[in-house]
């Protein structure tokens, strides 16, 4: 374990997210139409705008929002079947939360540690974390997550 | 010109876990749909498989494989994919066959043999495959898929956890005297909310099962009918139209398995994937939604029942909830939504699913639905969606 938390926490996935202080999403934005698309194609793929109108095959990086609205949420309450990585036993159910960004896309995520569904509602503010999704043999593996922001005062009543 | 072409015989092999392989079960869903056709195994020319991604190669070449089990008679074949929405697009593709001249018999047949549990990738690591990484990065299982939607019907359109038991409740009393479905028991609304919750807030009891199973379909062309006197004085069912239309960009309602709606950037569009659908089976039949008397739709979740009788034009969006207390979509109600039971008594066997719903129509259709028959029935439609742009609606019409 004490070797595992020398290593360097990195990303489950490359270049879906920046990591550090304000952590984002990135896409991948269409050089000819400007549309976005996530998760960003591999690096070594071909990409094909999405944009039926569109013939471009440029794209670039481009960071999104950090913070949008919840467009709906669940939770899992029983453990996900592999490829899905446990990490304590028994399970401890975690939330999802689908979140409308302002660009105009919907995006997937856990939501972050301790928040639970009766922490969300739709329409709610999130913004983007950067958390240990699980550890394998190069390190700690981290992933983006949902948090809710909660307004000052709010807090006591929860 | 119209579209249609015959239903001249359905066939079934009961839904269950019976762990045999599925072409056990798919031959036994054929036979009975030619016995039921009165045509001969060897005067079929065209034979369609509903391709099964978990039973190995066999699985794979579905129409071969049905093919070989009931001899080779010399048909051509052909095998498709289309997740959930699997069955219709085979029929879609028999049927195009049949309105080219290019054959006048066609066998449709889906079987499925599924494991336990959640539905699951399959095995490997795949980081650029969606459906292996919403279960590696998120967990995203397919229920809390279903879940998302359900809780954005509450949100929305203020529905309840009791009005999806309901539709469970409902469901389950329709089924009651399916001999082919595999939950054959009135479910109370206390059952459904005390069962465990899977992903909030749906319940165990909200979710469908994985089934095995096994449908089929005979088609032929109307001129092929009429000539053999199919269907009697008042003819055959016919399938007036099957839409399997993709998504038109931008998609902005997040399907599974995937991590993100398309970009927006202009707004959403006027109809989402779902809605346009229907409206392609409805604009190919010259039929309208205030023309259906009975509706099958894909009831993956309690929730995704309401949505769809709205995706199908029967109510106003928002107002499913109204037809589900007012008993409307309960057999001898105004429309009949589901009366075989839906997948809460069958439980879903993928490539035989959207065939299990013509099957069902066409029985209502005929008269022949005994214990769950929607009187005088004369048109019905069918929904469902899969994975990655997959989706089908069909219509029926005696």
């Amino acid at each position: 374990m004490t070797a595992a938390r020398d290593m360097t926490a990195i990303p489950v996935i490359e270049g879906w997210f920046t990591t550090g202080e304000e952590p984002r999403l990135v896409a991948s934005r269409c050089t000819a139409c400007g549309t976005l698309v996530f998760p960003p194609p591999p690096p070594e793929a071909a990409s094909f705008c999405r944009n039926p109108v569109c013939d471009g095959e440029q794209h670039e990086p481009a960071e999104l929002s950090r913070a949008g609205r919840v467009w709906s949420y669940t939770d899992a309450q029983y453990q996900p079947p592999a490829p899905y990585v446990p990490t304590t036993d028994p399970f401890e159910p975690f939330a999802l939360a689908a979140v409308e960004l302002p660009e105009g896309l919907v995006v997937l995520g856990q939501v972050a540690d301790g928040y639970g569904v009766r922490d969300l509602a739709v329409g709610a503010e999130v913004e983007l974390v950067v958390e240990s999704l699980y550890e394998d043999e190069t390190g700690e593996r981290t992933i983006w997550r949902w948090k809710p922001v909660v307004e000052l005062g709010e807090e006591a009543d929860q | 010109m119209s579209n249609a072409i015959a239903v001249a015989g359905v066939g079934m092999h009961p839904w269950g876990k019976w762990g045999r392989p599925f072409v056990e079960y798919g031959v036994h869903a054929a036979r009975t749909a030619l016995a039921d056709s009165g045509i001969a195994w060897r005067d079929v020319d065209f034979v369609v498989g509903g391709e099964t991604v978990r039973n190995g190669y066999a699985g794979y070449v579905a129409g071969s494989t049905f093919a070989s089990a009931l001899g080779w008679n010399g048909a051509r074949i052909a095998t498709s994919y289309a997740a959930c929405a699997t069955g219709a697009q085979a029929l879609d593709t028999a049927r195009a066959r049949i309105l080219a001249g290019l054959s006048e018999i066609a066998l449709v047949v889906g079987a499925d043999t599924t494991p336990k549990g959640f539905l699951a990738p399959n095995a490997g690591e795949r980081w650029t495959d969606p459906d292996w990484l919403r279960f590696r990065l998120l967990g995203m299982t397919n229920p809390a898929y279903f879940a998302l939607y359900a809780r954005r019907r509450m949100d929305l359109y203020g529905a309840t956890s009791e009005d999806f038991a309901q539709v469970k409740v409902k469901n389950a009393r329709h089924g009651l005297e399916n001999p082919y479905a595999r939950y054959r028991k009135e479910v109370a609304v206390a059952d459904v909310l005390g069962s465990a919750i899977v992903s909030d807030p749906l319940h165990l009891l909200d979710i469908c099962a994985t089934s095995d199973g096994a449908a089929a379909v005979v088609l032929t062309s109307l001129d092929y009918a009429r000539r053999h006197g199919l269907g009697g004085a008042a003819g055959p069912v016919r399938v007036e139209a099957v839409s399997t239309v993709t998504p038109t960009f931008p998609n902005t309602v997040i399907d599974m398995p995937l991590l993100s709606t398309d970009h927006a950037a202009g707004g959403a569009p006027e109809r989402t994937f779902k809605e346009s659908l229907a409206l392609a089976a409805y604009e190919e039949a010259g039929i309208g939604p205030d023309d259906v008397d009975v509706a099958e739709v894909y009831d993956l979740s309690t929730a995704l029942e309401l949505d769809w009788i709205e995706d199908l034009g029967l109510c106003k969006r928002g107002e499913a909830e109204v037809l589900l207390r007012a008993g409307d979509t309960t057999i001898g109600g105004r429309i009949p939504v589901n009366p075989s039971g839906g997948l809460a008594c069958f439980g879903e066997a993928v490539p035989a699913q959207a065939l299990a719903q013509v099957c069902e129509l066409t029985w209502q259709l005929r008269g022949q639905a005994t214990g769950r028959q929607v009187e005088g029935a004369r048109v019905g439609i069918t929904a469902n969606q899969g994975l990655f742009g997959h989706g089908s609606s069909v219509l029926l019409a005696r």
